[in-house]
C-alpha cells in the first residue's frame, strides 16, 4: 500500500503503476458532471461568460487543484441546515461521463489525480501521461465505508448545482483506492475491455 | 384511511441501508471464488465491509440512492391519491434524515428539488388493486450508474448475428454485459424482458428484478437461459468493479411479454451489486418487512 499525500509531486506519480493500491491523505475536491461542464465552458474553452461568483470560485479552486485530486462523487451530506456539513455516504460515481472534459481539466489545473469508478478512455489516458497524473479507482457503492475516510468538510462551492453536483472541499485520511490508469500509458480498463471482447466474439459464434 | 407514512419511511430506510440477505449471501459466495490477494477479492471484501457498516449505522449503502421505484398492491377501498401523498411525504422525510440523497433534478433548469420529489415520475409509483385485505408495497432503489448501462435491442441484429429467438436473445444480452464492463458496479444482476413495446419491455425488465436471485424461473426454457447467461457473462472475466475476475454477474432474471408481429425487443436492466429492494406487508394494522 502506497501512502500518498495531496498535493502529489511529479516523481511520486511517475512511480505509480496500474494495480498499485494507494491510500490518500490531504485535501481534495469533489466534482462531477455539472462541475466539469462548467469548468470547461467557463474557463477552458471560454464558450460561456463567467457569471455570479464564478471568477471568485475559480481563484479559490485553482491552488487547491494544482498538484491536487478531484473526486467523482455526489455525496449524501448531513447538516445542510446548520452548515455543519458531514459526509454520510460518499462512494465514487461513474467516471466515463467526464471523458469529454477530463483531459483538458487535468492540463488546465495541473491535476495529479482523478478518483472515480469504472475507468476512463484514451483522452484521459493521454492527459495522465502528459501532466502527469493517475486515475484512481475507488470501490463503487462502498459509500458508508469511504465516508469514514472523510475527516472534515472544509468548504462547499456552487451548492446551487445541488448537493450531489456541488464542489465539496474535503479533508481525507487513508482514503483507499487502486491505480487503474497510470502515467505510462497503462490502463487496466483497456486491458479488460480487450480481453473480454475476445471471449465475447468466441461466445457470439456459438449458436 | 389510516396514515402509514411512518411505515413507508421505515421501508425506505431499510431499502437504502440494509442489503437483502440473498444479495449478501451471493456476494459472499462470489468472494470465495476470487483468488486471495486479487483486486477482485479486495473489492468484494470492501463491499461486504461497507454493507455491514451501512446496516450498523443506518447510513446509505451507496450514496446514489437512485430512483425510488414503488409497486403498491392495494386492497379495494384504499385511496391511491392518499397513498401517493403518504409515500411522497415519507420520501421527503427520508431525504431530510439522509437515508436518501436529493436525487430529483429538473432536466431543463438543472435544479435539484432537494427533497426527492418532482412531477409524477419522481418517485415512481405503480398502483395495482388486489383481492383480499393485505397491502403489499415493493420498493427498489435503482442507482444511475447501473441504469446508464441498461440497453434495449431490436431483433434481428445483424452486427451480432442475433435473430428472433432465444439464441438471439442470448447474444444481445452478452453484448450488453460486455459494453457495461465494470461501469454499472459489477457484479450486477441482469433483469431481462423479451417482447413488449419499448416502454413495457423496459418496465418488465425492472419488475423481474423484484424476485430473489436464487429463485428458479417457472419456465424451464427461460430457467435454462438464465443459468447459461450467468455462466457465460462470467466467462467474459470482467469481474467485480471491472478489475477482472470470476464474477461479473451474480444472477440473471428473465421474463417475457407479448409483442407485436413487427417488434421483437430485448431489454436489459442492469442492477448494481447494491441491489436494494425491500417489501412491506400491512394487514390488520400490523406491518412486516421483508
Amino acid at each position: 500500500m502506497q501512502e500518498l499525500t495531496i498535493p502529489i509531486n511529479e516523481e511520486t506519480i511517475r512511480c505509480l503503476r496500474v494495480g498499485d493500491p494507494v491510500s490518500l491523505s490531504g485535501v481534495m475536491m469533489t466534482g462531477r458532471d455539472t462541475v466539469h461542464k462548467w469548468m470547461v465552458e467557463t474557463f477552458i474553452y471560454n464558450t460561456r461568460q463567467p457569471q455570479g461568483d464564478d471568477l471568485d470560485v475559480y481563484e479559490v479552486i485553482k491552488p487547491l487543484l494544482n498538484g491536487g485530486v478531484i473526486y467523482h462523487c455526489g455525496p449524501v451530506v448531513a447538516g445542510l441546515e446548520t452548515r455543519e456539513h458531514q459526509f454520510v455516504a460518499a462512494g465514487p460515481t461513474t467516471s466515463i461521463r467526464e471523458e469529454p472534459y477530463q483531459g483538458d481539466v487535468m492540463r488546465h489545473f495541473n491535476l495529479r489525480g482523478v478518483i472515480g469508478k469504472g475507468g476512463m478512455g484514451p483522452k484521459t489516458l493521454a492527459a495522465c501521461q502528459e501532466v502527469p497524473g493517475v486515475y484512481l479507482h475507488a470501490i463503487g457503492g462502498a459509500a458508508s465505508l469511504i465516508a469514514q475516510a472523510v475527516v472534515k468538510v472544509v468548504e462547499v462551492y456552487k451548492l446551487e448545482f445541488g448537493v450531489p453536483e456541488a464542489m465539496w472541499v474535503i479533508e481525507v485520511k487513508d482514503f483507499p483506492a487502486v491505480v487503474t490508469m497510470d502515467s505510462h500509458g497503462g490502463s487496466l480498463h483497456a486491458e479488460i475491455e480487450s480481453k473480454s471482447r475476445t471471449v465475447l466474439e468466441e461466445l457470439l459464434v456459438i449458436e | 384511511m389510516v396514515d402509514i407514512t411512518e411505515h413507508f419511511l421505515e421501508l425506505v430506510r431499510l431499502a437504502a441501508t440494509d442489503l437483502p440477505p440473498d444479495v449478501e449471501i451471493s456476494l459472499t459466495q462470489a468472494l470465495e471464488r476470487e483468488k486471495t490477494g486479487s483486486a477482485a477479492r479486495g473489492a468484494l471484501e470492501t463491499i461486504l465491509k461497507n454493507v455491514e457498516i451501512a446496516r450498523r449505522d443506518s447510513t446509505p449503502i451507496c450514496q446514489d440512492t437512485g430512483t425510488p421505484i414503488f409497486y403498491v398492491y392495494y386492497p379495494e377501498g384504499w385511496s391511491t391519491r392518499r397513498l401517493r401523498a403518504q409515500i411522497e411525504s415519507a420520501v421527503a422525510k427520508a431525504t431530510q434524515r439522509t437515508y436518501l440523497r436529493p436525487n430529483s433534478v429538473d432536466p431543463l433548469s438543472g435544479k435539484n428539488s432537494g427533497d426527492n420529489l418532482g412531477g409524477n415520475y419522481f418517485p415512481t409509483i405503480h398502483f395495482e388493486e388486489v383481492e383480499g385485505d393485505t397491502l403489499t408495497v415493493d420498493l427498489m432503489l435503482k442507482g444511475g450508474g447501473c441504469e446508464n448501462v441498461g440497453a434495449q435491442y431490436s431483433l434481428p441484429n445483424t452486427a451480432l448475428g442475433a435473430g428472433r429467438d432465444l439464441t438471439g436473445v442470448r447474444k444481445v444480452v452478452l453484448d450488453a454485459v460486455h459494453k457495461a464492463q465494470g461501469k454499472g458496479c459489477a457484479p450486477g444482476i441482469l433483469g431481462i424482458a423479451i417482447g413488449g413495446d419499448r416502454g413495457s419491455s423496459y418496465l418488465a425488465s425492472k419488475e423481474v428484478l423484484f424476485g430473489k436471485i436464487a429463485e428458479d424461473n417457472s419456465d424451464p426454457q427461460l430457467a435454462e437461459l438464465e443459468t447459461r447467461l450467468t455462466e457465460e457473462a462470467n466467462q467474459l472475466g470482467i469481474g467485480p468493479m471491472g478489475f477482472g475476475g470470476q464474477t461479473t454477474v451474480l444472477g440473471t432474471k428473465i421474463t417475457s411479454l407479448n409483442r407485436l408481429p413487427a417488434s421483437y425487443f430485448v431489454s436489459v436492466s442492469y442492477m448494481c451489486w447494491a441491489y436494494r429492494r425491500r417489501r412491506m406487508i400491512f394487514k390488520d394494522g400490523e406491518v412486516q418487512y421483508e
